[in-house]
């Protein structure tokens, strides 16, 4: 692997950009790997490159059935934040956000992670009691929050329609200075990059049609370009765990939705913060590139059809535009959905299920980019010590028949009331 | 947008529609406690024809089972639900 720095993108530019290798090789399937991990996108990448970094492990795959970073890691509106109110959700996410400060540096990628801060807006009196709430909560578990006036919310974002007659009237908020966005893109590419340069197999165009099964025990995965032996297989495919997981008969908690999200044409810097809200649905930042990113509810029904519903476009774009009108003006480029594997709680699972050999990572809703790095993290431990990691252990697979679920919105087993 | 023809109703347009569950996800009152973490929280969840339970909330208010592709969206099947008793009408008036 050649590594980027200043000098390198110097000599580069004196050459013409000619003399750059591939990042990352096109190996050819193994016929048996210790750990092969299903799903090339952020969380399976970051798995392979923790299992081969941290915890020593030689002989690694990873399968994508297209290409990397296609799915839900290149469908999300990229923002990062850590400031949830279930203290295991605040533990792990936490984690992750810690990864991420010192990740570019790492993986020697410029991963353009931005901590422009994450504002959730408060509209009423009541907003502002939990808005406060959650702020308490988040300090006392040493995550960072500062309560703002409606002053220093229209001081932070001059964008933003603060006065008393607006259609969602803004009384407050609540930032995570450390939240903000990352490029989604180059999260997939540099762990790939990382990975394969310690020796994982990122294997793409290879989908999994099967596992191999000896006495009730996985032992490989069959899949389009032949079989392929493993002491561990680890399921990390977002909003189709539910059909792999199927392949070895099991049933999982988790429904297959989609989440919309849209972009604007480029314009000026207009808005260096994330802004997201406590009472409505819709949620904007602008990309390094000047394009205007918004996001809104899930369509709530079952659907892997990658394609949303224009009655949500038309209320995402209502409540942007009633939140900051200057968007009014702006033509959309693109709208995109991501089948999103919405659990019954809300919360990931990374556990073992009830196949000897077989793991799951799965059930991250709408909400799994922010995690990539700490999943990664804490599936790697799984996978190779077969035990969760201190983090990990409340996302297990039994809590539901539990009841120690970790509802977050406190909606219940109903993906399409979150 | 899918276009759900209610058995009363006609051809309407989804957004007048609201999903509620799997048909395997209907819950019996006298479900064994392993009965009722199995229907709670254990799903198929097919990338292919799926049997659900909706409802038309923003038009007569009556409940139905689509048979709905959950990839094409194509709806191949609409039944009142639940189910009249023999020897009744379609619904009682």
């Amino acid at each position: 692997m050649k590594r980027f720095s200043a000098l390198a993108l110097l000599r580069a530019g004196l050459d013409g950009q000619t003399r750059w290798p591939r990042h990352w090789r096109d190996p050819e399937p193994a016929r048996r790997y210790d750990i092969v991990v299903i799903g090339g996108g952020g969380h399976g990448l970051a798995t392979a490159y923790y299992l081969a970094r941290v915890h020593g492990v030689k002989s690694v795959a990873v399968l994508e059935k297209a290409w990397i970073g296609g799915g839900n890691t290149g469908r999300n509106t990229t923002i990062v934040r850590s400031n949830y109110r279930q203290p295991q959700l605040q533990r792990l996410l936490e984690f992750s956000l810690k990864t991420w400060e010192t990740l570019g540096d790492e993986l020697n990628f410029n991963l353009m992670f931005s901590q422009r801060g994450v504002l959730f807006l408060g509209h009423s009196d009541a907003d502002m009691v939990s808005l406060a709430e959650r702020g308490d909560s988040l300090r006392c578990a040493g995550i960072d929050a500062e309560l703002m006036s409606r002053d220093e919310v229209a001081r932070l974002a001059p964008c933003l329609e603060v006065s008393r007659d607006a259609r969602h009237p803004i009384v407050g908020g609540l930032i995570q200075k450390r939240g903000g966005t990352a490029r989604h893109d180059a999260v997939a590419w540099g762990f790939a990059r990382a990975a394969d340069a310690l020796g994982v197999d990122v294997i793409q165009n290879c989908e999994v049609t099967g596992f191999a099964m000896t006495g009730g025990r996985v032992t490989g995965v069959k899949t389009s370009r032949g079989e392929i032996g493993a002491d561990r297989v680890g399921i990390c495919v977002a909003g189709a765990s539910g059909v792999v997981a199927g392949l070895a008969g099991l049933k999982l908690p988790i429904e297959s939705h989609l989440l919309q999200a849209f972009v604007s044409e480029p314009v000026k810097p207009m808005l260096d913060t994330v802004i997201l809200s406590q009472s409505i649905h819709a949620y904007v930042s602008q990309s390094d590139k000047g394009e205007m990113v918004v996001g809104g509810d899930p369509d709530h029904y079952p659907t892997y059809s990658q394609r949303g519903s224009p009655h949500r476009i038309e209320e995402v774009a209502a409540q942007a535009i009633a939140l900051i009108p200057a968007l009014s003006r702006l033509r959309m480029l693109r709208c995109w959905a991501g089948t999103t594997d919405m659990s019954f709680d809300g919360s990931p699972i990374i556990a073992p299920t009830p196949v000897d050999g077989l793991y799951l990572n799965g059930g991250w809703c709408y909400g799994g980019f922010k995690a990539t790095p700490g999943s990664g993290r804490l599936y790697a431990h799984l996978l190779a010590t077969g035990a969760s990691h201190e983090i990990a252990a409340p996302f297990s697979l039994d809590r539901f028949a539990r009841g120690a679920t970790i509802d977050e919105a406190g909606a219940g087993p109903a993906p399409q009331a979150r | 947008m899918m276009l759900i023809p209610c058995p009363h109703c006609g051809p309407r347009a989804h957004v007048e529609f609201t999903y509620a569950r799997t048909l395997d996800a209907v819950l019996p009152l006298d479900a064994t406690p392993d009965e009722a973490a199995r229907i709670l929280f254990e799903r198929e969840n097919p990338r292919g024809p799926s049997k659900e339970l909706w409802r038309h909330t923003h038009g007569c208010g009556s409940w139905l089972r689509l048979t709905r592709h959950t990839a094409t969206h194509e709806i191949s099947e609409t039944v009142p639900w639940p189910p009249s008793p023999p020897g009744h009408g379609a619904w009682p008036s």
